[in-house]
């Protein structure tokens, strides 16, 4: 087996659930909550009150430092700022009834293809067209985009899709292959980056297919076709398995010259510079035993995970949990109101036959955490030093170097809850460093 | 309907500690159905007596310390047949049902179960044995003799190959004997080695410590052979004694060896020179046992001296 990482994990596939082959669009809404911080950063402040009228596309939110506008989904009227479920807790948000017309509205002036644009020109329409890192983690587009002259060489588009299940990153290159790659173009020329590479597992068969075929004879652009293996698609660890290259601890990508978009990050880019369309719909998998009808659809944003999940049928009885993300990083969610938001790549409904948690957890040192840790970590050390709230060896075993990828957690024969434990620790730290 | 909200990840793989044990049972069958051929009935007899009476005292232990049973597990069931692979098939029942109480409530329980103990368990009871009764320890049949389950036990002792090794001579049995374990003292080390083997291949335990153990054995008794010819004394050396079952079973026993990749190949490589220098000096012939207890206890060290290399540093430091 090749392996292009130190560790991790290969987890029951699970995606032949939720077909790549097709997206079903869903319809708006009759109402559509869009939070105002789908970000890492400052959240937006409104640009609309209670009773306008706001257009499709219309930015009705904004703000100073590391933040990102966000636009209406929808035409129609505000009925609501206030705050709102969100899948990662609670947030303020612009509620718009919708008055089903699509009547659009954009500031962005549309690029058709072959026109020359400046970095700045490109990082301008991405920051105005409200694009966010669609793969999870949600950092400002425009923001990573912003580079030194130089700095960075390698633009590396991922398109692994690592976690289990998901399949709205397949769907994307099945449906749109050349907006992935124009947008992966757009951003290379943002950075700067001489070289251009598109990260692909070697499990989705079609789309590395359909991409060969929009390739062939290029050369400003790389297809890499990587083994399947969790988690390929971390920031560190694509770069070490596409360019060789490891991210200093604390450090950044550009540390070592490279840069990651997602591919829908990519497909949303470019349909902001050639569409002059910001970034208010998404493709979501919605997938798991749970669901009766597993699917891929293109949603608004601001549309409630139960609309999503009644659109696929509805939840099965013995339902356990329900995800914003995959299997290995998704959160939890504790009810259906949460709104799909830029980040929301999948809605993951898992049974009670998914439960592998125990009650009486037990680490017999077996050190299968060690050898799965991608970040080469002693995650069992975390597990006891947390519990005895010993912060200075917590900081000495760099557990602000773990990414909380799961795998730790995923192969530990005694079930451990490796990763709830390292969070723990880390705020432990944190609130030991505050002091 | 409720919801579950618990932390990622939130799904786990099948390998279990139950499974586990499991598998190190299995590895273990084949050499103890070839031990029992060997010696006789008496020698599963021992077996089972060792490993009922390790669940018996895993079991009122955690009753008298009001813990949770954790017999289930199946890791008492593991020190229990460890423990008898390590003990002639003439020695009374009585002493290695004491061994293995000794085992799981001394050297395990006693420090906080599964997990916690520092020495292993089935290494620790053999020496607390043969310091009591060295007699009964150290005397082995010779083979062939189908020693039955009950009655007296006034078997034909013959020496080890071990024995003649001390001396020094190669022992009289050939190497093939020595593999499918027919002569006194020793199991087939052949089956120990595909027990090994499969294990490697469950991914129950890693090559580094067996890898580590075997080759520095292999190669110091290479260099500082004794008698004519350094291969055969190499040969006869991983084959005799409890080297295969030490390198194997015993110091890949996770709770008690380093979790760290360059930490065990160190700890596997102490094991191996330790026994040489236990054999070559010490009063007894053989060393296994007394090297892997003494690298169980540098464990801590080990780990700390060898962490990973940290992602995205080009040398990996200590962790002191």
């Amino acid at each position: 087996m090749r392996r292009l990482f130190w560790g991790g994990v290969h987890p029951p596939e699970a995606k032949e659930m939720a077909s790549a082959a097709q997206v079903t669009v869903l319809p708006a809404p009759a109402q559509v909550v869009v939070p105002l911080s789908q970000h890492i950063g400052a959240p937006a402040q409104p640009l609309v009150a209670v009773g306008n009228q706001v257009k499709m596309g219309q930015k009705i939110g904004d703000g100073e430092g590391l933040c990102v506008p966000v636009h209406a989904p929808v035409s129609g009227r505000v009925i609501a700022i206030e705050d709102r479920p969100h899948p990662g807790g609670v947030r303020r948000a612009v509620v718009i009834e919708n008055d089903f017309q699509d009547t659009a509205e954009t500031a962005l002036t549309p690029h058709p293809d072959g026109e020359e644009l400046s970095p700045e020109e490109i990082r301008s329409i991405v920051r105005e067209a409200g694009i966010t890192g669609m793969g999870g983690a949600a950092f400002p587009t425009a923001v990573k985009a912003q580079v030194e002259p130089g700095q960075v060489d390698l633009l590396i588009v991922n398109a692994c899709e690592c976690e289990p299940y998901i399949t709205a990153d397949d769907a994307l290159l099945r449906a749109h292959p050349g907006r992935v790659i124009d947008g992966a173009r757009l951003l290379g020329t943002a950075v700067g980056a001489r070289q251009v590479v598109l990260a692909v597992e070697d499990n989705k068969r079609e789309a590395i297919a359909l991409l060969e075929q929009e390739l062939a004879g290029r050369q400003d652009l790389e297809l890499r076709v990587l083994p399947t293996r969790y988690p390929q698609g971390a920031e560190k660890q694509l770069i070490q398995a596409v360019a060789g290259r490891q991210v200093p601890s604390g450090g950044l990508p550009k540390d070592v010259g490279c840069t990651v978009f997602n591919a829908a990050t990519c497909a949303a880019v470019s349909q902001a510079v050639r569409e002059g369309m910001p970034l208010i719909q998404r493709i979501v998998t919605v997938t798991g035993k749970g669901v009766a009808k597993p699917q891929n659809f293109l949603v608004r944003i601001g549309t409630t995970f139960g609309q999503v999940v009644e659109a696929a049928g509805g939840l099965r009885e013995d339902v356990w949990k329900v995800l914003s993300g995959g299997p290995m990083m998704g959160v939890a969610q504790p009810n259906l109101e949460a709104p799909v938001v830029k980040f929301v790549n999948a809605i993951l409904c898992l049974t009670q036959a998914d439960n592998g948690e125990r009650e009486d957890p037990v680490c017999f040192r077996c050190g299968k955490c060690v050898e799965a840790c991608p970040m080469h970590l002693q995650p069992l050390y975390f597990y006891r030093y947390g519990s005895n709230r010993n912060l200075s060896q917590l900081t000495r075993y760099r557990i602000a170097d773990c990414i909380e990828c799961g795998c730790c957690a995923y192969v530990c024969p005694g079930k451990v809850p490796l990763v709830a434990a390292i969070r723990e620790g880390k705020a432990m730290v944190k609130e030991g460093k505050a002091k | 309907m409720k919801l579950t909200v618990t932390s990622s990840p939130h799904i786990r793989g099948r390998d279990t500690i139950q499974r586990t044990m499991v598998d190190v049972l299995i590895a273990l069958v084949p050499a103890l159905i070839a031990s029992t051929v060997v010696m006789g009935p008496r020698n599963l007899g021992v077996a089972v007596v060792s490993m009922s009476a390790a669940i018996a005292a895993e079991w009122l232990f955690s009753l008298a310390c009001k813990k949770p049973n954790p017999v289930r597990d199946g890791s008492a069931a593991v020190t229990g047949l460890l423990l008898a692979m390590t003990l002639p098939a003439t020695i009374p029942y009585w002493m290695a049902a004491l061994g293995a109480a000794f085992a799981v409530i001394v050297v395990k329980g006693a420090f906080g179960g599964l997990g916690q103990n520092i020495f292993n368990p089935a290494l620790a009871a053999r020496a607390f044995l043969l310091v009591l009764f060295p007699a009964a320890l150290v005397r082995y049949a010779a083979p062939g003799q189908n020693l039955s389950l009950f009655g007296t036990v006034d078997a034909i002792v013959s020496a080890t190959p071990l024995h003649h090794m001390q001396m020094p001579v190669l022992p009289e049995q050939s190497l093939w004997e020595m593999l499918m374990g027919n002569s006194s003292g020793t199991l087939s080390e052949g089956l120990l080695l595909l027990g090994g083997v499969y294990l490697v291949w469950r991914k129950v335990i890693s090559v580094r410590i067996p890898a580590a153990y075997l080759g520095t054995l292999a190669a110091l008794t290479f260099i500082f052979y004794k008698g004519e010819d350094p291969l055969a004394w190499m040969l006869y050396s991983l084959l005799s004694g409890g080297v295969v079952l030490g390198a194997v079973f015993m110091a890949t026993d996770y709770v008690t060896s380093p979790v760290t990749p360059k930490g065990q190949i160190l700890y596997g490589m102490g094991c191996g020179a330790l026994t040489m220098v236990f054999r070559y000096v010490g009063l007894y012939p053989e060393g296994v046992t007394y090297a892997i207890l003494m690298m169980n206890a540098t464990v801590w060290l080990l780990e700390r001296l060898a962490p990973p290399r940290p992602f995205g540093e080009k040398k990996g430091g200590v962790l002191l």
